[in-house]
């Protein structure tokens, strides 16, 4: 396999990165980067550090000396740990508090919760602003936990960035893969048909039911994008040959919800270098960030619109005391 | 009312659906299915993932149907927890 970290690769510009990744021979990794600048989304980061984990034998993976100025922000980010390199040159570490969560792995239910609670003192943000973040990472990383069969887990991190006041993640894993989980119960002939199904609230690949069963409803992933939408963000899922890409929209667009993710602004590609496993990336401004309840509005009254058929005499509200 | 008092099992972001799925089986199920009306109380829960309130009722309401509704209610929830929980309960509904 070969990775190519460019001088930049955000979700806005992510394509021509992914096109570049040669995931050939697996048994080996070679990271290469451009001499002068190197900055990348957090998405990035997450998937060299899935692809090195499969490899036993470390000696197969060959980091190439980062000219970069920026190299020390990829040794504090924990990649090269990551990657058992010890060829790079040393640099001291700084406190992360206020940047960054660096690359983990996280492989069950207890470090997962423990990762959410230490991560908040870590981006030195007030605790409403948080919320969608730690509703993503628990969402998608439990997602990798019940779906992907890894036995390499999720590989997760994240970074604020001051200037746009946002926060950028990313999580990765290297297992079944979104349309092989989908068609366990659902038919998808494409990676971009399984991923739109995977957004799709009610399908899930754990059972045919629309709706779900006792413990997955299918709504996850269309929670995150629809997080994504109302605040403007890009939201990215790399699975298989398949890549949809929320984009940006304009203000007055981003109060509407739709169900299936091919009608909100996206690109899809189905013809990328093959990722075994999921990727996801997620960008959340904190600026025009929603009041999250917001969001549940909205989220209720799509539901709802979608669901003509409701029959108002049965219906009951829950009761709260 | 039996109550079932959330936020010992899961701090104040109520996440884990294995925990969630545990308080179901273990408590809520059999209450429920001894006819007993029962209070969930969310006190101290902040935030809530809708993963973990479909794992906690959305195979009660399922398996009892919409009118178990009238012995299941939600004690102490703030805004978040309340509509989190409104969607399970709604969009349920629609696929019973």
């Amino acid at each position: 396999m070969r990775i190519n970290l460019p001088p930049g690769a955000f979700l806005g510009n992510l394509d021509p990165f992914l096109r570049e990744f040669d995931p050939r021979d697996p048994s080996t990794l070679t990271l290469s980067s451009h001499p002068k600048w190197v900055y990348v989304h957090p998405m990035v980061l997450s998937m060299v550090a899935a692809l090195s984990l499969p490899i036993a034998d470390k000696s197969k993976i060959n980091v190439e000396t980062m000219q970069a100025k920026s190299r020390p922000y990829f040794e504090r980010m924990g990649l090269f740990k990551f990657l058992g390199s010890t060829g790079q040159q040393p640099v001291t570490e700084h406190d992360p508090s206020g940047r960054f969560i660096p690359l983990t792995r996280i492989r069950d239910s207890e470090s997962l919760n423990r990762f959410i609670t230490e991560m908040i003192p870590l981006l030195h943000a007030e605790p409403e602003r948080v919320n969608p973040l730690k509703y993503v990472i628990s969402e998608l990383v439990r997602n990798v936990f019940e779906h992907s069969y890894s036995p390499y887990g999720a590989i997760v991190c994240a970074q604020f960035y001051p200037k746009s006041n946002s926060i950028k993640v990313g999580v990765a894993d290297t297992g079944l893969g979104i349309k092989r989980t989908i068609n366990e119960s659902h038919p998808a002939s494409t990676d971009t048909e399984a991923i739109g199904l995977a957004l799709t609230p009610g399908i899930t690949g754990a059972t045919k039911r629309f709706g779900g069963n006792a413990v997955n409803a299918g709504a996850g992933l269309f929670f995150i994008k629809s997080i994504a939408k109302v605040n403007g963000d890009f939201f990215v899922i790399y699975s298989g040959s398949g890549m949809y890409k929320l984009l940006k929209s304009k203000e007055k667009e981003r109060r509407k919800l739709y169900l299936g993710p091919f009608k909100d602004r996206h690109s899809k590609h189905d013809d990328f270098p093959y990722w075994q496993g999921t990727l996801v990336g997620v960008d959340i401004s904190l600026d025009k960030h929603q009041p999250f309840t917001a969001l549940l509005d909205l989220i209720g009254d799509t539901y709802q619109k979608h669901h003509k058929k409701r029959k108002k005499n049965g219906f009951k509200k829950a009761k709260f005391i | 009312m039996k109550e079932i008092k959330l936020f010992p099992k899961t701090g104040s972001f109520a996440e884990n659906k294995d925990v969630a799925k545990a308080i179901r089986i273990s408590e809520l199920t059999p209450a429920l299915e001894e006819n007993e009306k029962v209070a969930l109380d969310f006190e101290g829960v902040t935030s809530a993932t809708q993963s973990f309130i479909h794992a906690l009722i959305s195979e009660v309401i399922r398996r009892e149907g919409v009118a178990v509704l009238d012995r299941l209610k939600f004690k102490n929830c703030d805004e978040t927890v309340k509509k989190m929980i409104a969607i399970v309960v709604s969009y349920m509904q629609d696929t019973l």
